[in-house]
């Protein structure tokens, strides 16, 4: 082989490996300002304890109020996207003409596209003021409004890849269901989602995944307070909208407070990681079935 | 068993009863997410479009409200994407080529596939804090425009790559058996017949890809991009801030003056984006057309 030949193979193959060098590189960072952290606070009370204030005189250091406040606003976020997005796929994928789908699918795209940034100014000065006219007792800063509008946000993700699913299913599992005389609403309920339920539910991890690494929407709306509570009307805080308090703020380098944003980043990629490794392994199996 | 006239009669009609109110049902999800965006859209438009002006376009930023503007943001953010641009597209592009043209199928390419898949699934925070150790500390850039561009990179990356290999996957095999019984190399191959063709869908990609890269704010907040930043980027370590950024600062402060700031910012975002996806789907829908096999 030409050296140039070999030179060009050599850069691609560098390119190639460039996303394990990333993989490691989040790992080794994460784990490593983990550990320093890890030496003065021990990971039982990190675990176990029931406050999360190291910013405060007297400092507690216990996730628990944290991924409260995550799960909080993903569970709301999944309670609006689950239903909308299921009838949206089965409505793409059972009812609409082509050309309704070719109208439907590029603005749901949209919808996903919009940045974060946007959706948290809609949270906060939208939908918040909103909901206060309707639920009494609602704060300025609330679990509730910041999780509907996630909810939006994973909205198209949940129906794209629940109708991509629907439409793995084979047509004579459909035809069979119709040839027995089955209405429309019956095949969709009783044949489709059954079949496709695994691939349905890999999309559905994965946009969990998606609202517990969601940031700018919680930041801006759902407010800074950790607190261990599971009323969607008061202010919580998440763990991103955490690593998003403390880069604000002027934590200097090395101190136990720097080293705090490591190890909650830590808790969050761990998590994501297992959603998205237990979603794609589910859409794999499912996909092999049909295949 | 017989089922009686009526009785099957009654049946069926509910039957279609059901059927009617399911499909109105499920139409009316749709009809929901799409209302919700026009509702979104109107308002921010209401509040932000007249706050739209030269002054506001070419101001730095300001505590008061009436004479802030989005300059800096917007140049900072232009440089930023061209950045990111010209370091993600080739990196991107390069290992798809590796993973299409020459990886073969051992544990390595199953590794470096099944990582990508899960690296487009980590929250772009965690890119944030890789960056903020690698590139701000470790590798003394500061709170540099290079700094974000090489996060940025790292974040797009995943998502040229997957678009690019899905381009070059369109590429149909027998051009490629053509260009080597004519002789040809494998990086001729793939230089002269393959990556041509594959461009377009590239673009496509590419340009959804750095639309992301635009709009995403959690990374540039972890890098410290939150200043105030009174002047235009002047070179690679230049301090800087980005449209995102600025409206999320407006968005955080309580006067309702500046609300209407963050609207009228994430109106030029929103159009910048539109624009950017407007060039994509015509880039595809040219190209789709012209070559068909």
């Amino acid at each position: 082989m030409k050296l140039g030949e070999r030179a060009v193979q050599g850069f691609l193959a560098f390119c190639g490996a460039l996303s394990i060098f990333t993989t490691i590189g989040i790992v080794a960072v994460l784990l490593f300002e983990s550990l320093q952290f890890f030496r003065h606070v021990p990971v039982w009370q990190f675990l176990t304890d029931r406050e999360w204030s190291p910013l405060f005189l007297e400092k507690h250091f216990g996730i628990a109020p944290l991924l409260l406040g995550t799960l909080l606003t993903t569970l709301i976020a999944v309670v609006v996207a689950l239903p909308l997005g299921l009838l949206s796929a089965i409505f793409l994928a059972e009812y609409a003409s082509p050309r309704v789908r070719g109208v439907v699918k590029p603005v749901m795209e949209i919808l996903a596209g919009v940045p974060t940034v946007v959706y948290g100014y809609f949270a906060l000065l939208f939908v918040t003021p909103v909901l206060q006219k309707i639920v009494p007792g609602l704060q300025g800063f609330n679990a509730l409004s910041p999780g509907i509008v996630m909810g939006i946000m994973i909205l198209p993700m949940v129906a794209s890849l629940s109708e991509d699913a629907i439409y793995a299913v084979p047509q004579s599992l459909r035809d069979a269901a119709y040839a027995l005389g089955s209405s429309k609403f019956q095949v969709a309920l009783k044949v489709m989602i059954p079949a496709a339920f695994s691939g349905i539910t890999a999309s559905v991890i994965l946009a969990v995944s998606r609202a517990i690494g969601e940031t700018m929407i919680v930041a801006i709306a759902a407010g800074q307070q950790p607190v261990l509570t599971a009323n969607p009307l008061v202010p919580v805080e998440t763990m991103t909208a955490y690593i998003v308090q403390v880069s604000l703020g002027d934590t200097p380098y090395g101190t136990l407070e720097y080293q705090t944003i490591f190890v909650v980043g830590l808790s969050l990629f761990a998590l994501t990681f297992i959603l998205n490794l237990v979603s794609h392994r589910l859409k794999r199996k499912f996909y092999e079935r049909y295949a | 068993m017989r089922i009686p006239d009526a009785a099957l009669g009654r049946l069926i009609a509910s039957q279609h009863r059901r059927e009617r109110w399911f499909r109105v049902l499920a139409a009316s999800a749709v009809v929901f997410a799409l209302l919700v965006l026009v509702v979104f859209l109107a308002d921010v438009f209401a509040d932000g479009v007249p706050r739209l002006n030269w002054q506001f376009l070419t101001s730095f930023p300001s505590r008061k409200p009436e004479q802030a503007g989005i300059l800096a943001a917007l140049a900072g953010s232009v440089y930023l994407v061209i950045l990111t641009a010209a370091l993600a597209v080739p990196l991107g592009i390069g290992a798809a080529v590796y993973l299409e043209e020459y990886a073969r199928d051992n544990f390595f390419t199953r590794l470096i596939e099944v990582n990508i898949a899960n690296l487009a699934g980590v929250p772009s925070i965690i890119y944030g804090i890789l960056g903020l150790e690698l590139f701000v500390r470790f590798m003394v850039l500061e709170r540099s425009l290079i700094a974000g561009a090489l996060t940025m990179a790292l974040l797009i990356l995943p998502i040229v790559i997957l678009a690019s290999r899905e381009a070059l996957r369109a590429v149909p095999k027998s051009l490629r058996e053509a260009s080597y019984a004519l002789g040809a190399t494998r990086w001729q191959t793939t230089r002269h017949h393959v990556l041509p063709l594959a461009l377009p869908g590239m673009l496509t990609g590419i340009i959804l890809a750095l639309s992301r890269a635009i709009g995403e704010t959690a990374p540039l907040i972890m890098l410290g991009a939150l200043t105030y930043v009174a002047f235009l980027p002047t070179g690679l370590k230049s301090p800087f801030t980005a449209l995102p950024i600025q409206i999320f600062n407006w968005v955080s402060r309580p006067q309702a003056e500046f609300a209407i700031n963050a609207a009228a910012g994430i109106v030029v975002l929103l159009i910048i984006l539109l624009s950017m996806n407007a060039i994509a789907i015509w880039l595809r829908n040219k190209y789709q057309r012209k070559y068909q096999w």
